[in-house]
């Protein structure tokens, strides 16, 4: 069983959903897609790690083979191609790397060079095999290094594997989601948590995964979240409560099911709720 | 010589986005003839700034007079040694006479890309 867990405000707690189930799951894969901030590596401290190097494919021009026949240029559906002053010119940023411009080119003018944009580290942690996604500070595009992580954990494939997203709902929150049989929307009882988690909860519809809600840090009921979520019957899957304790474990990088009985309560129920296997 | 210059839909007012504006209005100032071309980049997924700032050099335009510029489309503008002024704040004819009585500056400052978060 994967199973993603995601949230679209940022600070919801996904991490400390993502880390607590795949502790409570006891043997379990960890992969952290939240490749510009993660932080699950914090709380499992995984030892024994490797480290592989991501690159990304940018494609290069040889002025001596180009004919200036533009192809390329109109074949990018991204617009990350120019032909100026009988020069083709290439901005990198807005690249996604498609190999597009190499097929389509009828002089071989265009070659593909790596380029390194991330790292996917590997190690363990007790019964968790933890893999994180690290993103290059000012790479523009996370895609590349989430699928290179969640390629690894496959791999490693054991019963249940927790894919812990980035927040929000654009590309790299698809990516993250894309092969997971099941999705934990974490949301916090607030209007900016609700918001934000209606945005995750279209994109996992249009996706067709099958999902369920966390409520964490929860004190009072948010009644337009609760009531949205009795509409649209997603299942409440569990509730955490604002508490000052789970907060100190975590500032003090704890993994809370293993340290409080109530937090491994809540978890082991969660991960039997959604069909993971506990060992 | 030929100035382009991005306008709204209404042809008169010049429009506050480069790669995104609906056409291009081009001035050949030696026949003082005025043509509007349909932006091909308008509606562009991502990558508006250098498909616009493309179509722009292929109108064979020397003088872009607009109110801001992406860095990727300032490249592209660059190596097609096109001039850019910055537009003030009347219409895109007026605009014309303004930079034809040389009482326009030039754009020296490029933002990086707005990505649909204007």
């Amino acid at each position: 069983m994967r199973a993603a867990v995601l949230s679209g405000k940022g600070g919801t707690g996904k991490t400390f959903v993502a880390v607590n189930l795949a502790a409570a799951a006891g043997k379990s894969v960890y992969i952290d897609c939240d490749v510009e901030e993660p932080n699950g590596r914090v709380f499992f401290k995984p030892e024994g790690v490797n480290t592989e190097t991501v690159y990304s494919l940018l494609p290069q021009f040889d002025a001596q083979c180009c004919t200036g026949c533009r192809k390329c240029v109109d074949f990018c559906h991204f617009n990350a191609l120019a032909y100026i002053k009988n020069k083709p010119m290439i901005f990198q940023d807005v690249c996604h790397s498609c190999g597009g411009c190499l097929l389509v080119c009828p002089e071989n003018a265009v070659s593909e060079i790596k380029r390194p944009v991330g790292i996917v580290e590997h190690g363990h942690s007790s019964g968790v095999q933890v893999v994180t996604g690290v993103l290059n500070v000012g790479e523009a595009s996370a895609v590349p290094v989430i699928k290179a992580a969640l390629e690894k954990g496959k791999e490693l494939d054991d019963n249940t594997t927790v894919i812990d997203c980035p927040p929000g709902s654009s590309c790299s929150v698809m990516e993250s989601v894309n092969e997971a049989d099941y999705c934990v929307l974490v949301v916090e009882s607030t209007a900016f948590g609700f918001h934000n988690f209606r945005m995750v909860y279209e994109l996992v519809r249009l996706l067709g995964k099958p999902c369920g809600v966390v409520l964490n840090k929860k004190d009072v009921p948010y009644e337009p979240l609760e009531s949205f979520c009795r509409e649209n019957s997603l299942e409440i899957l569990a509730e955490i409560p604002y508490s000052e304790k789970l907060a100190e474990l975590a500032a003090n990088g704890k993994i809370a099911a293993e340290h409080d009985e109530q937090a491994r309560e809540i978890f082991v129920q969660l991960l039997n709720r959604i069909g993971g296997e506990l060992e | 010589m030929k100035i382009a210059v991005p306008v709204d839909e209404n042809k008169k007012d010049v429009c506050v986005s480069f790669g995104r504006a609906p056409l291009f209005l081009i001035y050949d100032c030696d026949t003082k003839g005025i043509e509007y071309k349909e932006n091909p980049a308008a509606s562009a997924q991502g990558g508006a700034g250098p498909k616009a700032a493309q179509f722009v050099a292929d109108s064979n335009a020397d003088v872009l007079i607009t109110v801001r510029c992406g860095e990727n489309a300032g490249e592209v503008l660059k190596a097609a040694e096109i001039k850019i002024y910055k537009a003030e704040g009347c219409s895109a004819e007026e605009n014309i006479k303004l930079f034809e009585e040389n009482k326009l500056a030039q754009l020296t400052q490029f933002h990086a890309g707005f990505h649909g978060h204007q």
